[in-house]
């Protein structure tokens, strides 16, 4: 075989490869859509339909409708909306701050705090599940909303600070210490100078706690027992019956909740995976 | 370069604008030495309200009998101590050892895996040309970003048993290659949830599929930081691919791969999400690991929190120990300091 075969056969391979990697990552996703528009008929069947044909919108607006649980899934998108943002405004407004104090000033218990942040972030969130239960139970908090926020705040809070405070160490010091002789007060250097650098971070930060805070379930499953006030991911499992599965709209419910957070996906991805591998790729 | 304009930008006397600064914080109320902390101080209650208070409760817990009477809102009655009651029901019970093999079994060959895969395509995708990386990366984009309960919920639905596309893909062998490799040949119905290593098998595959992407694009990150020279450097002696991975890239990219490992680690051991729903919430005794199993006592009816606590225990206690690990290999990498 001559060299330039061969270097074409290889490039080939890999070109097969990539496209083997890309179809297995995406046919489940592609799957779950397609299922979503296809009519009952399509659905259960034992032979193998590659699109829906003719597309049809019956699970998507029944998911609407009649919805699950005895709620259109407008509610549940809603609900869990609500968890999700308010967790990540009260939250980002916590990170700012602790992030802010630990990449700005050198203080005694700077290290303790940042490894404190590194092990509760491994604290398994499945564990603090029955301590958090009888807490919440206890506070009149049940079955309300504001408790699966405040719990949402903590759940992402020692990852937000993680990766905020590499956001605030990266605005350059000289910027504050200029407003600071310019005569401007440490809130207004902070607001003025520092929080208009820092705000793209922030929006990368609270979008991964979006994230987290949407897809989130075992909380929101324990601590909400009225249905009005599900969040998607709990809403999902009714679709599952106990003798036959409603397919059609569990796709068109899965699809409706991934469809946020694939967007914001694609907006964060490049910070993420250096959020969360912190610092180790540069060694 | 800023240095000198904060200079410039004080005149002649630079002393005089440091001194108003300072007369100014004074002014505030706060003195400088307390900053920090106020800034820290909201962050660090939300920590302790919502993960240390709770859990020293878990600890707390696992040593008092927790039920119903426990629990209510109004007039709790105190719990009973009971020593080391629950540990030692944990340890009697044939659930601890089943789902403590499960958790076990399930970490490492899915984190195996998925370290493999997402090696192999980080790997591949920096071989590729621009145009096909980038149209790979955003596919693989579209596993990882699905959240845990569409997971779920899309492979049990590729592997139902009447219309999955599994069990049809699975049809369309050759009866005599079906037969040879798994024993039979007609797969429509097979049920792949009823039987704890066939749930396994399809939860592994979940895990394995939303996972992957992760470590390949952390890999991918990895080998972009790598000098080109570098391999130039090992064609020119003459190295074969294998060889330059073993001693090149391997070596360099050994702190990404302790990172991967231990995150990858801490995440599998404690899969509960994708569990709970693949196995259809908590009816399947069998297929109980050690977070399953502790939700399942702590939450069906009659409750025994104290004893889910001490499951939980463990698995904190197993995971801590994980942990560790990956903060030493943090401090000793980055400046904590």
């Amino acid at each position: 075989m001559n060299p330039v075969t061969r270097k074409r056969l290889g490039r080939f391979a890999l070109n097969a490869a990539g496209i083997a990697v890309f179809l297995f990552a995406v046919f489940p996703v592609y799957w779950m859509v397609t299922t979503a528009f296809k009519p009952n008929d399509q659905i259960f069947t034992t032979s193998f339909i590659p699109f829906p044909n003719p597309p049809s919108m019956d699970h998507v607006s029944r998911v609407f409708t009649e919805g699950v649980a005895g709620h259109s899934v407008w509610r549940y998108l809603l609900n869990s909306t609500i968890v999700a943002l308010s967790a990540v405004v009260l939250g980002a407004v916590f990170a700012l701050l602790a992030a802010t104090a630990v990449a700005r000033f050198k203080f005694r218990f700077r290290t303790s705090f940042l490894i404190l942040l590194l092990i509760v972030q491994m604290v398994p969130a499945e564990a603090l599940l029955i301590p958090l239960f009888t807490m919440v139970k206890r506070l009149g908090l049940y079955d309300q909303l504001l408790g699966l926020i405040l719990i949402n705040v903590g759940l992402t809070l020692p990852f937000s600070v993680w990766m905020l405070r590499t956001f605030v160490a990266a605005v350059p010091k000289e910027l504050e210490e200029a407003s600071w002789i310019d005569g401007a007060g440490r809130f207004t250097t902070f607001w003025r100078v520092l929080f208009p650098l820092v705000a793209p971070g922030l929006v990368a930060t609270s979008i991964f706690a979006f994230i987290t805070t949407w897809n989130e379930f075992v909380f929101a499953l324990t601590l909400i027992g009225d249905q009005a006030k599900y969040t998607m991911p709990v809403a999902l499992q009714f679709f599952v019956g106990q003798r036959s599965t409603d397919w059609g709209g569990i796709m068109a419910a899965s699809t409706l909740m991934t469809i946020p957070v694939l967007i914001f996906f694609l907006l964060v991805q490049r910070r993420m995976v250096s959020g969360l591998v912190a610092g180790a790729v540069k060694g | 370069m800023a240095q000198t304009s904060t200079v410039a930008r004080g005149g002649g006397e630079p002393s005089a604008p440091v001194r108003r600064h300072k007369t100014q914080a004074r002014r505030t109320g706060l003195p400088d030495w307390l900053v920090p902390y106020a800034l820290l101080l909201p962050g660090l209650l939300v920590i302790a309200a919502l993960l240390l208070y709770p859990l020293y409760q878990m600890v707390d817990m696992s040593f008092h009998q927790v039920g119903l009477r426990q629990i209510r809102a109004i007039n709790p009655s105190p719990a009973e101590f009971v020593g080391l009651d629950n540990y030692s029901s944990i340890l009697d019970s044939d659930l601890f050892w089943t789902s403590l093999r499960n958790t076990v079994i399930f970490a490492v060959v899915t984190v195996a895996l998925t370290l493999i895969l997402g090696t192999l395509v980080g790997l591949l995708l920096n071989k590729l040309g621009p145009k096909m990386s980038t149209f790979v990366v955003v596919g693989i984009m579209a596993a990882w970003a699905t959240p845990p309960t569409a997971q779920a919920v899309v492979w049990k639905w590729l592997f139902d048993s009447d219309a999955g596309v599994v069990n049809w893909a699975l049809n369309l062998l050759p009866d005599w290659l079906s037969s040879l490799v798994f024993g039979r040949s007609d797969w429509s119905g097979q049920p792949w949830f009823n039987d704890t290593i066939t749930l396994y098998l399809v939860l592994i595959i979940a895990v394995v599929w939303a996972s992957f992407p992760f470590i390949a694009v952390s890999v991918l990150a990895g080998l972009k930081s790598i000098p080109s020279e570098l391999y130039e450097a090992a064609r020119m002696d003459g190295a074969t691919g294998v060889g330059t991975f073993r001693k090149i890239t391997f070596p360099l990219l050994k702190p990404v791969f302790s990172v991967l490992v231990v995150l990858s680690t801490i995440w599998d051991f404690k899969v509960f999400t994708q569990l709970y729903l693949l196995a259809g919430g908590t009816v399947n005794r069998d297929a109980f690991n050690l977070s399953l199993w502790s939700y399942a006592e702590a939450f069906s009816s009659p409750p025994k929190m104290g004893l889910g606590a001490a499951i939980a225990v463990v698995l904190t206690a197993i995971l801590l120990v994980i942990t560790f690990v990956y903060v030493r290999n943090i401090v000793k990498t980055e400046d904590v300091r």
